[in-house]
C-alpha cells in the first residue's frame, strides 16, 4: 500500500463530473487507501497538446503539485496516458531536458484508477454491489496508449448483482478525440453512431467506462437521441455497495 | 515542392472531403467489407506467430539504422548496382524523375509503356507526366488499371480500388475496355479473366516497363517487388528496358534483412503469409530479362523528414496499409479524403512532411489519437505521437488568431488556483447551450447534447467534506 496518495481528479470531472471524482475517493476510503486532493491542480494540459498547442506550464505544475506523493491516481485513462506518453514530449519541444527527466519520473508513479487498484493495492474485488445490466466501452487511452487490459473488466466481473454484457466491436473508437469532435464534427458523428448502435444492441441500462470525456460524447448522443441508456465511469459503479 | 499533379491536400481541406464522402452509402459498405476481411485475414496470421513483436522491434531497428545510415548505404547501393550493369540516376523531386523516366523512354523511341503498381510513381505524378510528354503508361495491376480506366484515382495503398464493388467495375470495364466481352458479368473470376486477356497483349508487345521497388539492397545492388497478380513478374522480365523510381528510404542493409521483411509486409498487408511473387533483380543478367536496367532514386521531401527526430519514423514505412485497415477515420471516409497520395493514418503523418505542415495543415487533425494504426504497424511507427508533433507544427506555422485567444484563455484559467475556482464557477451556464450555441459549440451540439452542469465542481465539495475551515 502506497503511503502518501493524490488524487488528480482532471479538470473535466473537477468541472463537470464531480460525482466520478467523488466515487473515486469513497471507494479509495472503502479500500482503506486515503487519499489527498492537492487544491493546486487544474489540467494534464492533454486537449491543448492533442489541438497542437503545448502548454510546458501545465507540465510544470503537474510536477509541481504531484511530485511530493507516492502516488497519483486518476480516474482517466486518457489524462493518466497523456501524462505518462506526452508531457516528457511537451517539456522536450520546450528544450527543458531536466523539465522531461522529471516528468518521466512523475508519470512512473501516476496510475489509471484500474492499474492502481490492480497493481498498486493488489484488489480486483471491490464489494461492490451494482444489479443492473452494463456494457463497458474500453477506451482508446486506456486500451492502446496506457495498455490497461482487461483489470476494468475484472474489477467489473466481481461487483455483485451486475449483468455484465459484452459490446459489440468493443475495439473500435467512439469518435470523441477531444477536438477532433469538433474540427471533424461529420466524421466524429458516424464514428458515433456506430458505437451507439452497439451500445443500444446490448440492451444495457447503462454504458461504463474509464473516461468521462467519451462517456460526455457517447453519452451527449445517447440523450440527444432519447435512449434512457445512462453513462457511468468505472469509479461510480466500484464505489457502489448494498445500503447497510 | 514542385510538380502540381499528386499535390492536392487542403484544397478542399479533409473535413469538407470527408463530409461529403460519409453520405456515400455504397463507398461506406464497400469500404467496411473490404477494410473488415483484410484486418480479419491479418489478424489470423498475426495470432500464429509466438515472435511478432520481435519482428516488428527488428523491422523497427533495422530501417532506423537505414535512416541513421542512409547517406552510406545509398552509395553503397550505387555502386553495387552499377556493377552489375545497372544506371543509377539521382531525383531531387517529382520535376526531376519525371523528366528523367521520361527523357529514359524517349531514347528508347518507344511511345507505350506497361507499368508495375507503384506508389512512389503515383507519390511524382508520372503518369499524367509521361501524358504530356506523348507516352502513355499503362497500369497492369488490376485495381490500379481499374482506377486508370475510370479516370479516378487510387484510395487505398494496397487496394487502390477498394472504394468500388464489383458491379461498378463491371460497368467501368464494359464503358472503357475495348475488348470486353460484351456479356460480361459482374463475377469476380469472370472481370479477371476479361482484365488478363487485356493484359496479355499489352505484355507482349512492350518494350519498356516502369516499376517501383518495395525494397532496395545497399549490399547487393538489388531490388525487390513483392505482388500477388503475376503481372509484375510480366512487366519486370517481359520488356527490353526496365526503369525503377526508388525513393531513398525503401533501402535495407544486406540481403538477410529480407527474413525480418517478407515476413512483415505480406502477413500486415493483405493477410498472407507470403506475397504470391517476389521479384528480385540484381542489374543486368546477359541474355535474361530486361537487357537496359535503370534505377532512379527519389528524393522529394524525404530528407526533410529526416531532420525531424520525432517524425522521421514515418520512413520507416513499408506501405502494407495496415493503418489503414483498422482506422476508424479511413474505414468511413475513404482514402480521396486525404487528398494526397498516401491516405489513411500514414498519409497523415508522412504527406504533411512531405510537402510542409502549411500545404496540408488539416491531415494532422484528422484522426481522433485511438492508437489502432500504431498496434498494428508492422514498423511499429507511433503514428498518434507523430500526428501530435506535427499538430503543434501547423499551430506554430499558421495564423489562426480566434482558436489561438481561446486556447490561451482556457490555458491562462488552468496556470493558477484561483484563476480555475473562478472558472469553474461558470460551469452553470451551461445550461443554456445544451442543445444550441454559437460555433464552435454548435459543432458539438449538432448531434450531442452537453450534459447538464452539476450544482456544485469536485473541488467544492472536497474543501467542503475534508477541509474543515
Amino acid at each position: 500500500m502506497a503511503r502518501r496518495v493524490a488524487l488528480f481528479a482532471t479538470c473535466l470531472i473537477d468541472a463537470l463530473f464531480p460525482d466520478a471524482g467523488r466515487a473515486t475517493v469513497e471507494l479509495l476510503e472503502r479500500l482503506g487507501q486515503p487519499v489527498e486532493f492537492p487544491l493546486e491542480q487544474t489540467c494534464c494540459g492533454q486537449m491543448h497538446a492533442n489541438s497542437g498547442y503545448f502548454e510546458a506550464d501545465l507540465v510544470r505544475r503537474y510536477i509541481d503539485v504531484f511530485h511530493p506523493y507516492d502516488a497519483v491516481v486518476v480516474p482517466s485513462g486518457s489524462c493518466a496516458g497523456a501524462i505518462r506518453h506526452q508531457h516528457p514530449m511537451i517539456a522536450r519541444a520546450a528544450g527543458d531536458e531536466a523539465l522531461a527527466a522529471r516528468a518521466e519520473a512523475i508519470a512512473a508513479k501516476t496510475y489509471e484508477l484500474s492499474q492502481f487498484l490492480i497493481d498498486v493495492l493488489g484488489i480486483d474485488d471491490v464489494g461492490a454491489y451494482f444489479p443492473h445490466r452494463v456494457t463497458y466501452h474500453p477506451t482508446c487511452h486506456s486500451l492502446r496508449m496506457l495498455g490497461v487490459g482487461d483489470r476494468p473488466l475484472r474489477l467489473l466481473r466481481n461487483v455483485r448483482g451486475i449483468d455484465l454484457v459484452e459490446l459489440p466491436r468493443w475495439d473500435e473508437c467512439c469518435g470523441f478525440g477531444g477536438t477532433f469532435a469538433v474540427k471533424n464534427v461529420d466524421t466524429s458523428a458516424a464514428m458515433l453512431a456506430d458505437k451507439m448502435e452497439a451500445v443500444i444492441e446490448t440492451r444495457a441500462e447503462v454504458l461504463c467506462a474509464g473516461d468521462r470525456s467519451c462517456l460526455m460524447h457517447i453519452g451527449g448522443g445517447l440523450d440527444r437521441n432519447r435512449t434512457g441508456i445512462r453513462t457511468l465511469h468505472l469509479a461510480e459503479i466500484l464505489a457502489s455497495a448494498e445500503a447497510a | 515542392m514542385s510538380s502540381g499533379e499528386t499535390i492536392w491536400t487542403d484544397d478542399p481541406p479533409f473535413p469538407e472531403n470527408a463530409k461529403r464522402a460519409l453520405t456515400d452509402s455504397q463507398l461506406r459498405r464497400n469500404l467496411r467489407k473490404a477494410t473488415t476481411t483484410i484486418r480479419e485475414r491479418r489478424d489470423g496470421l498475426i495470432g500464429e506467430m509466438a515472435d511478432w513483436q520481435e519482428l516488428r522491434a527488428a523491422g523497427a531497428a533495422i530501417k532506423d539504422d537505414v535512416l541513421r545510415n542512409l547517406d552510406r548505404y545509398l552509395e553503397q547501393f550505387e555502386q553495387a548496382a552499377t556493377a552489375h550493369g545497372a544506371q543509377v540516376h539521382w531525383a531531387r523531386d517529382a520535376d526531376e524523375a519525371n523528366s528523367t523516366v521520361a527523357s529514359l523512354i524517349e531514347a528508347t523511341g518507344e511511345r507505350e509503356v506497361i507499368k508495375v503498381k507503384s506508389m512512389a510513381t503515383q507519390e511524382i505524378g508520372l503518369v499524367p507526366a509521361l501524358a504530356r510528354r506523348g507516352i502513355e503508361a499503362y497500369e497492369t495491376d488490376l485495381a490500379e488499371m481499374i482506377v486508370q480506366l475510370g479516370h479516378d484515382r487510387p484510395s487505398h495503398i494496397v487496394v487502390p480500388a477498394i472504394h468500388k464493388n464489383r458491379a461498378e467495375i463491371r460497368e467501368i470495364f464494359l464503358r472503357e475496355m475495348d475488348d470486353a466481352p460484351p456479356d460480361l458479368t459482374d463475377d469476380p473470376q469472370e472481370l479477371a479473366e476479361a482484365a488478363r486477356r487485356h493484359l496479355r497483349r499489352k505484355f507482349f508487345e512492350s518494350k519498356v516497363a516502369i516499376s517501383g521497388a518495395n525494397f532496395a539492397i545497399a549490399q547487393t545492388g538489388s531490388l525487390l517487388v513483392a505482388e500477388s497478380e503475376g503481372n509484375g513478374r510480366m512487366c519486370l522480365t517481359l520488356p527490353r528496358t526496365l526503369i525503377s523510381v526508388v525513393g531513398i528510404e525503401k533501402l535495407i542493409p544486406t540481403f538477410r534483412d529480407l527474413e525480418v521483411f517478407l515476413q512483415l509486409l505480406p502477413r500486415s498487408a493483405t493477410g498472407e503469409r507470403m506475397n504470391p511473387y517476389n521479384t528480385v533483380w540484381t542489374g543486368v543478367t546477359p541474355g535474361d530479362g530486361p537487357q537496359e536496367v535503370h534505377i532512379v532514386l527519389l528524393d522529394n521531401g524525404r530528407t526533410n523528414v529526416l531532420r525531424d527526430e520525432i517524425g522521421r519514423q514515418a520512413l520507416r514505412c513499408i506501405r502494407c496499409a495496415a493503418c489503414l485497415n483498422v482506422c476508424p477515420v479511413y474505414q468511413r471516409t475513404g482514402g480521396h479524403a486525404y487528398g494526397a497520395t498516401y491516405p489513411g493514418p500514414i498519409g497523415a503523418v508522412l504527406t504533411p512532411q512531405l510537402v510542409g505542415v502549411e500545404h496540408a495543415s488539416k491531415l494532422p487533425f484528422a484522426s481522433s489519437l485511438c492508437g489502432y494504426c500504431y498496434e498494428v504497424c508492422p514498423v511499429k511507427i507511433d503514428i498518434p505521437t507523430v500526428l501530435v508533433k506535427l499538430r503543434h507544427d501547423v499551430v506554430r506555422a499558421r495564423r489562426h488568431p480566434a482558436e489561438d485567444a481561446v486556447f490561451a484563455a482556457a490555458a491562462g484559467a488552468m496556470k493558477g488556483r484561483r484563476r480555475w475556482t473562478q472558472a469553474l464557477r461558470l460551469a452553470p451556464l451551461m445550461r443554456f447551450v445544451r442543445r444550441g450555441g454559437p460555433p464552435p459549440l454548435s459543432r458539438w451540439t449538432a448531434v450531442r447534447d452537453l450534459p447538464e452542469p452539476p450544482r456544485r465542481s469536485f473541488r467544492d465539495w472536497w474543501v467542503k467534506e475534508h477541509q474543515r475551515p
